[in-house]
């Protein structure tokens, strides 16, 4: 061992384990029982509240903040997983500062909203804590649905039907359950393996079986479902990456953002995970900054985010970039990769400044090189094959408000779907609905 | 989820929680969107006799006083009873009570100490299809003036009478309506049982001027310069009103009655107090006219998770099972000895209750240059204050003496056995236990 923060190329233990373990804490502790009691007293119970407006789920946040203050965080768990099924997680991992706590009357009035993520964690965590399902299942209606992609669409929608009396069975192509909530987002939004607990935990309406290793378009097919089910749910996600389209793109070290949050989210042992001494991140949203800030925490000596447009287009919000520059992430902006070089293996990233002329962005020619062991590419990602027969809306699978597709009997949901923005709360959202329209299709 | 579903008086309401006869319940418009939100049921504000309605003040009615956060402690006023016709009240409500058949709807009426006030109006009421009344007894200020409202609830003897007429001539229940603005509560409420009421609710408001206004000089809410008293009401008047409620439940010559608990009732903890206390039901206020209808969802699941982690199917399962536990100061047991105990990994050192105990109470806490603060026993008399003042909670607990341990402030063994005030050595007048 004996590797530090400046050892040169992609190497383990930068840091000590003790550094790396505080390091990928909690990033919002949990409240205590006062503390939550004191912010939520802060709420005013909004009539028609702008925070219940904005959240994708309509979760009933007065209320719930009310219950919490009464001394029911329990009660307060049903409202909010009454709505939002993966409430638990929401309550982590949401971009609250730019949905409820961005429109929270005290953020407009004072800057300092009420913290509903916290009060919404305090009171699933209660409730999960003990154990408790608080749902049950209605009587068996006999009618079964396949669900394709246990993420957080997936395994809303199948909540939903299961609670309604349907049987579900989910087919998953990767080894575990919970899609980006397992796979995605920083670890310490999530960690002490909340998603896996959370997956479980669903688990417990019962109806629900999941089959993992099952891949459409590989070892399942759309046609093959829609043969043995009563209805289709598609919850598959996105699985393409755009390409960088810069030279030297497929050197050694140039690595996809998402796998490297997945390889990092599935081990256990962090000081075992390889890391560049200088990374650069290409891209602007919140899988830039995960990757980022998860790279500065392994022991990365720099590390910067590379976006080719302004500060205020960057899809990370601004309480995300802050998060990444108290870091220590460099964030520079206007600028676009032309080249990595390197003998075989990444050593600098070439970059150009950029300019939006107003019809478009281009390069103005002037490049300058970083010091680059590790490029993550971060640019998005999009549908990886489309499934048989199905309509595109742009380059995602086009369905109507309650999630129905061109296909008969198939709907979708998540990331894949057309309409909402890529988030975990819009994703459990459309596979509520999507549920509740497949529910009265099956029953009607 | 517990059933919530509250037999009163033989009326049967989905939930115990009732809009009190106020601004609330007012009109039609009001009590539908209260039914939807899920209010168990109402009492409609007060209607007076037929004739020009009463006329109120056209400046501010209500007063208030705030936490530091602007949260509402208390709030009073100077509102009248109904100022719209009584037909048109009485229309509406035949139409809700139609439309609602599983609600309560109860009617609050105040007329004139007359009984051809009573027989004129109670008919008309009845034809409404309205679950019971409810008599205004209560109301401090206008009305009182003109020998209604708490004129008469001040006067048991006028109570008895007006209830008689009442029982007499409608044929539902009716409940009186007491004011606190009284000295013995119990006094009232048993001239209203004398009379055959059905049921007491209490408490209306108290009189009370909340704050002045330090540049006019005058009381607020003031109307052209001049204010006057109005009726207190919300959290800050519950204490008041739960004794209260508490001294009619335990009253012999009351106890078992039903009872109608109203004051400051805010979250489900305030309901199920009261209901404790021997409400049979609550009523409820001012947390409406704070935070609107839907506060009631908060009630409603509040008792119901209350009920289920303590086992009640039904609310009948503990209305007055707290009653037994209300008794005189002098049977409290005094062989009942407990110290205050400081968690010192609690403590945060402000030394609140070195303050409290030192300058105002028994000088029992001490403190060490580095604040650490240690209760002593020996002059720890067990008063609470320093409980009351800590803001960490949980941080100073009582511990019970066991029998057997020496209470080091006098020097005596903590005996076993019950012992109160009747019969302790230094009460001049002490029976002999034997």
């Amino acid at each position: 061992m004996g590797n530090s923060q400046t050892t040169p190329g992609i190497v383990a233990g930068r840091l000590p384990a003790d550094r790396i373990q505080e390091n990928f804490d909690d990033l919002h502790p949990a409240y205590a029982p006062h503390e939550a009691a004191v912010a939520a007293d802060r709420c005013y119970f909004c009539h028609d509240a702008p925070c219940m407006t904005a959240c994708p789920t309509s979760i009933d946040i007065p209320l719930f903040i009310r219950q919490i203050a009464t001394g029911t965080p329990e009660a307060a768990a049903r409202t909010i997983l009454n709505q939002n099924i993966l409430g638990g997680m929401c309550a982590r991992v949401c971009p609250t500062e730019t949905l409820c706590e961005e429109v929270c009357v005290r953020e407009v009035a004072e800057g300092k909203p009420v913290e509903i993520g916290r009060l919404q964690r305090y009171a699933t965590d209660t409730l999960m804590d003990a154990g408790k399902h608080p749902f049950t299942r209605a009587a068996p209606t006999g009618k079964s649905v396949a669900v394709v992609g246990a993420g957080p669409a997936g395994l809303s929608c199948a909540h939903r039907l299961a609670m309604l009396g349907h049987d579900v069975v989910i087919y998953e192509a990767r080894p575990k359950a919970g899609g980006l909530n397992e796979f995605g987002i920083a670890a310490y939004k999530a960690p002490n393996g909340f998603a896996t607990a959370e997956v479980e935990w669903l688990l417990q309406i019962g109806g629900i079986t999941i089959q993992e290793g099952q891949a459409l378009g590989d070892q399942i097919t759309l046609s093959g479902l829609k043969e043995s089910h009563d209805a289709v749910f598609l919850s598959i996600g996105l699985s393409g990456v755009n390409a960088l389209r810069a030279e030297g793109e497929d050197r050694e070290g140039v690595e996809d953002a998402v796998s490297f949050i997945a390889e990092l989210r599935q081990t256990s042992d962090l000081t075992t995970l390889p890391v560049g001494r200088n990374v650069v991140v290409i891209g602007g949203g919140m899988t830039a900054v995960d990757a980022a800030v998860q790279s500065k925490l392994l022991g990365a000596e720099n590390v910067t985010i590379a976006y080719r447009r302004g500060q205020e287009a960057m899809g990370a919000s601004r309480y995300e970039q802050d998060l990444a520059a108290q870091n220590g992430v460099r964030l520079m902006f206007n600028v676009q990769p032309v080249a990595v070089h390197g003998n075989g293996r990444a050593v600098e990233i070439e970059l150009e400044y950029t300019t939006d002329t107003g019809s478009g962005l281009t390069g103005t020619g002037e490049t300058f090189r970083l010091p680059a062991d590790q490029v993550f590419k971060a640019i998005g990602q999009t549908l990886g094959d489309t499934p048989e027969g199905i309509t595109l809306e742009g380059r995602k699978i086009a369905v109507n408000d309650t999630g129905r597709t061109s296909l008969d009997g198939v709907w979708a949901g998540g990331d894949c779907a057309s309409g909402g923005d890529d988030l975990t709360v819009t994703a459990v959202a459309e596979g509520r609905d999507a549920a509740m329209d497949i529910h009265a299709t099956l029953v009607g | 989820m517990a059933d919530l579903t509250t037999e009163f008086l033989g009326i049967k309401s989905p939930n115990p929680f009732w809009l009190a006869s106020a601004p609330p319940t007012d009109k039609e418009y009001n009590v539908r969107r209260a039914f939807e939100a899920g209010w168990g049921g109402v009492v409609w504000k007060t209607l007076g006799a037929e004739g020009p309605p009463v006329v109120n003040v056209n400046g501010p009615r209500y007063g208030a006083i705030y936490g530091a956060d602007r949260r509402l402690l208390g709030l009073n006023n100077i509102e009248l009873i109904t100022d719209r016709p009584l037909q048109t009240n009485l229309d509406e409500i035949t139409r809700v009570k139609k439309d609602y058949p599983d609600r309560a709807i109860i009617v609050s009426i105040m007329v004139p100490c007359e009984e051809e006030a009573w027989k004129d109006i109670l008919p008309r009421v009845e034809a409404t299809g309205a679950d019971g009344i409810e008599l205004n007894f209560g109301c401090p200020h206008g009305m009182a003036e003109r020998g209604m409202g708490s004129a008469v609830g001040q006067v048991p003897e006028y109570i008895t009478m007006v209830t008689e007429w009442c029982k007499k001539y409608y044929s539902k229940p009716v409940i009186v309506k007491l004011t606190p603005n009284i000295t013995d509560i119990r006094k009232p409420a048993q001239a209203a049982f004398k009379g055959n009421a059905d049921a007491v609710s209490l408490i209306n408001t108290i009189n009370s001027i909340t704050s002045v206004d330090l540049d006019l000089l005058a009381p607020q809410p003031t109307i052209d310069g001049k204010g006057t008293h109005g009726g207190y009401c919300g959290p800050a008047v519950k204490p008041i009103a739960l004794n209260m409620v508490a001294e009619i439940a335990r009253d012999p010559e009351t106890h078992g009655k039903p009872i109608s608990a109203i004051g400051g009732i805010t979250t489900w903890r305030d309901a199920a107090e009261f209901m404790v206390m021997g409400a049979g039901n609550v009523q409820v206020c001012t947390a409406a006219m704070t935070y609107g209808f839907k506060i009631v969802q908060e009630m409603i699941s509040g008792l119901s998770q209350w009920m289920d982690e303590k086992g009640y199917a039904s609310t009948s399962e503990f209305v007055g099972a707290g009653v037994p536990n209300v008794t005189d100061w002098q049977y409290l047991n005094l062989n009942y000895i407990t110290k205050a105990r400081i968690d010192q990994d609690a403590c945060i050192k402000c030394g609140r209750c070195y303050a409290a105990c030192e300058d105002t109470s028994h000088q029992a806490i001490s403190m060490s240059a580095d604040r650490v603060f240690e209760v002593q026993d020996d002059e720890c008399v067990a008063c609470n204050l320093c409980v009351d003042v800590c803001p960490v909670e949980n941080c100073i607990t009582m511990i019970e003496l066991q029998p057997g341990e020496i209470d080091k402030r006098t020097q005596k063994v903590v005996q076993p056995e019950y012992a109160n005030w009747t019969t302790h050595p230094n009460n001049p007048a002490a029976q002999a236990a034997e």
